[in-house]
């Protein structure tokens, strides 16, 4: 060991309220550059929706919707809520890992808020969401879907879908703090998952299942998420099934993240 | 701050449902220390260094580090900490540069003196070549340093150090050990928690020893050994017709006339009360011309002094062999 002098004097940057983003915005980047170091933990949100794409249109189109291009403008918005639920399932699966190995014991030794580490991690996330509404689109267009709107509903389109994803990961944060391994995590998130995805309007209308199955689906998060993406991509009074989602988006923040926050404080 | 103690504990108590982690422990690290707390795996050690580092809350009885109260102030404890865990708790993902940037910026420093503090630390620690490289391709010894050297980012006023060598092998413990004094070196205190009874006899100032969630001694090293009895004095004189020579001169000096023994063949011992009986014999066999091809002067293992002390025997480590502190005079 050499035995370099140490100095003492460091620039501190001044304390203030904006801290909990700065620090956030530090964590965030640490996420950032893993993905960007593993990119095959990027599968979920690059092959897999290229893959439900192509399954969903061709096996279903014909006998849902009658021919496959019908189907698209049906299929990509409901593809697109389908993905995001599963990809929340890596942010899980990120926080219980960096539980287990102990870095949250670092950070919670450190003089920063709470929930920088729990907000810095979705945020970090929004790149896998961005890529997944890329591709998904992109895949989409390949095979004959088209936006018959204007770029600006577009864009609202995917913002609102990152916005959703965002506020849903507060839940599969709270499974990943308080599940006991890994592998625990995915099992509760896809059992709970699969339910939500497909009791919804993503693959078919709802009008075509019992009552009891169509008043769940019909009032499924991913279900107004869904229609909202229909009516601004491909026409329609968005304003209903917009703001069911947003009211949604506030409802998961509102109960996951005070739990989530709780649990990373008291175990970690 | 009215006190000279970096930490300073008083009856802490945690409970984990019916488990009694801590039954209400004293602690304290003068400033500029090392106390090293000494104890068998689930003697509560983690528990208490995770209440003093401000991770958990203790159930009972109150704790200042750095002058703070760890329950009523605990962010200005945590920006005068370090805390070192007994699983490197460093992003394997990212280089060993990064993890240091990481911390300073987490730490609010500039830009510019995070990236000369990450500079300072991984020429300090050797890391150097490796400030590049993802932790993955790191030693379980480099990713020790590195979070060690997390742990220093902010030139911490005292640093946790819990179990800080378990897993490596003896060679990187003495690199650590190293590592440990230059800190204290310093000016920083350091509270330290290991399994390894010649770890805490090595580094340590005070030792405290904890079994089952309580204080069962607290002490210097030397003082702790001696708690246990006396030292003793072996010879092995080289010609065997001059063991009647050696016989005499031994039972001189043992404590209240104890009998000499033959410790191993050839080689006799005999406790004695102080060090001074080594310079006695040494004289006393010069005199006679009575050549040995080996004599010392043994304090007991702090193994022994832990086993005097709970009645439990520790489980047998790499390093027991060298555990006891000997004199070794040629003669």
């Amino acid at each position: 060991m050499s035995t370099a002098s140490v100095t003492h004097d460091v620039e501190v940057i001044q304390q203030g309220p904006f801290d909990m983003f700065r620090h956030s915005w530090v964590l965030a980047k640490r996420s950032l550059v893993k993905t960007w170091r593993t990119p095959e933990g990027l599968i979920d949100v690059t092959l897999s929706p290229i893959m439900f794409t192509l399954l969903f249109t061709f096996i279903f189109g014909g006998a849902i919707a009658g021919s496959t291009a019908d189907y698209l403008v049906f299929l990509i918005p409901g593809l697109i809520g389908q993905n995001i639920a599963f990809a929340s399932v890596g942010i899980g699966i990120q926080l219980n890992s960096d539980m287990s190995k102990g870095i949250f014991d670092r950070f919670r030794a450190l003089p920063i808020s709470r929930v920088a580490p729990l907000l810095g991690a979705a945020l970090g996330d929004v790149v896998r969401y961005v890529l997944l509404i890329g591709i998904m689109v992109g895949t989409g267009y390949a095979l004959g879907y088209r936006v018959t709107t204007d770029p600006l509903s577009f864009l609202a389109g995917c913002l609102l879908a990152i916005l959703f994803a965002l506020c849903l990961a507060w839940a599969p944060m709270l499974v990943g703090l308080i599940a006991r391994s890994e592998r625990a995590v995915q099992g509760i998130v896809f059992m709970t998952l699969f339910p939500l995805t497909f009791a919804s309007n993503a693959f078919v209308p709802t009008e075509t299942m019992p009552d009891w199955l169509a008043a769940f689906a019909n009032a499924n998060p991913l279900s107004h998420l869904i229609e909202a993406l229909r009516m601004l991509w491909s026409g329609g009074d968005w304003h209903a099934p917009v703001g069911w989602t947003l009211l949604w988006c506030a409802v998961f923040v509102i109960i996951f993240a005070p739990l989530a926050i709780r649990a990373y404080n008291r175990k970690a | 701050m009215t006190s000279d103690n970096a930490v300073e504990a008083e009856g802490l108590i945690k409970n984990f449902k019916e488990t009694k982690a801590l039954k209400g422990i004293d602690l304290a690290v003068p400033r500029g220390s090392v106390l090293g707390v000494l104890g068998p795996n689930g003697a509560g050690k983690t528990t208490a260094v995770r209440i003093l580092a401000t991770l958990l809350r203790a159930d009972g009885g109150h704790a200042k580090v750095a002058g703070y109260d760890v329950a009523k102030k605990p962010s200005e404890v945590r920006k005068r900490i370090g805390l070192t865990g007994q699983y490197a708790s460093v992003d394997e993902e990212l280089t060993g540069r990064e993890n240091l940037h990481m911390i300073a910026a987490l730490l609010n420093m500039s830009g510019r003196s995070s990236k000369a503090r990450a500079k300072e630390l991984l020429e300090w620690f050797d890391l150097t070549d490796a400030a590049d490289r993802t932790l993955k391709t790191y030693s379980g010894g480099m990713r020790r340093r590195l979070d060690l050297a997390a742990s220093l980012t902010g030139h911490p006023e005292v640093v946790f150090l819990d179990e800080p060598t378990t897993g490596l092998d003896p060679a990187k413990r003495e690199d650590m050990w190293d590592v440990v004094r230059d800190i204290v070196k310093r000016g920083t205190s350091v509270l330290l928690t290991t399994q390894y009874l010649e770890e805490a006899d090595a580094l340590a100032d005070d030792i405290v020893v904890i079994n089952h969630g309580e204080v069962i001694a607290h002490d210097t090293a030397d003082k702790l050994k001696r708690v246990v009895g006396s030292q003793t004095l072996r010879v092995r004189p080289s010609d065997a017709s001059q063991v009647d020579a050696v016989n005499t001169i031994l039972a001189e000096v043992a404590t209240d006339g104890a009998p000499v023994d033959e410790y191993r063949p050839g080689e006799y011992s005999v406790p004695v009360v102080d060090d001074s009986a080594l310079a006695t014999v040494v004289g006393k066999l010069a005199a006679q011309q009575v050549a040995v091809t080996e004599l010392s002067l043994q304090l007991p293992s702090l193994d022994e002094v832990f086993f005097t002390l709970t009645g439990e025997r520790q489980r047998p480590t790499a390093d027991d062999a060298t555990a006891g502190e000997e004199q070794e005079v040629s003669a």
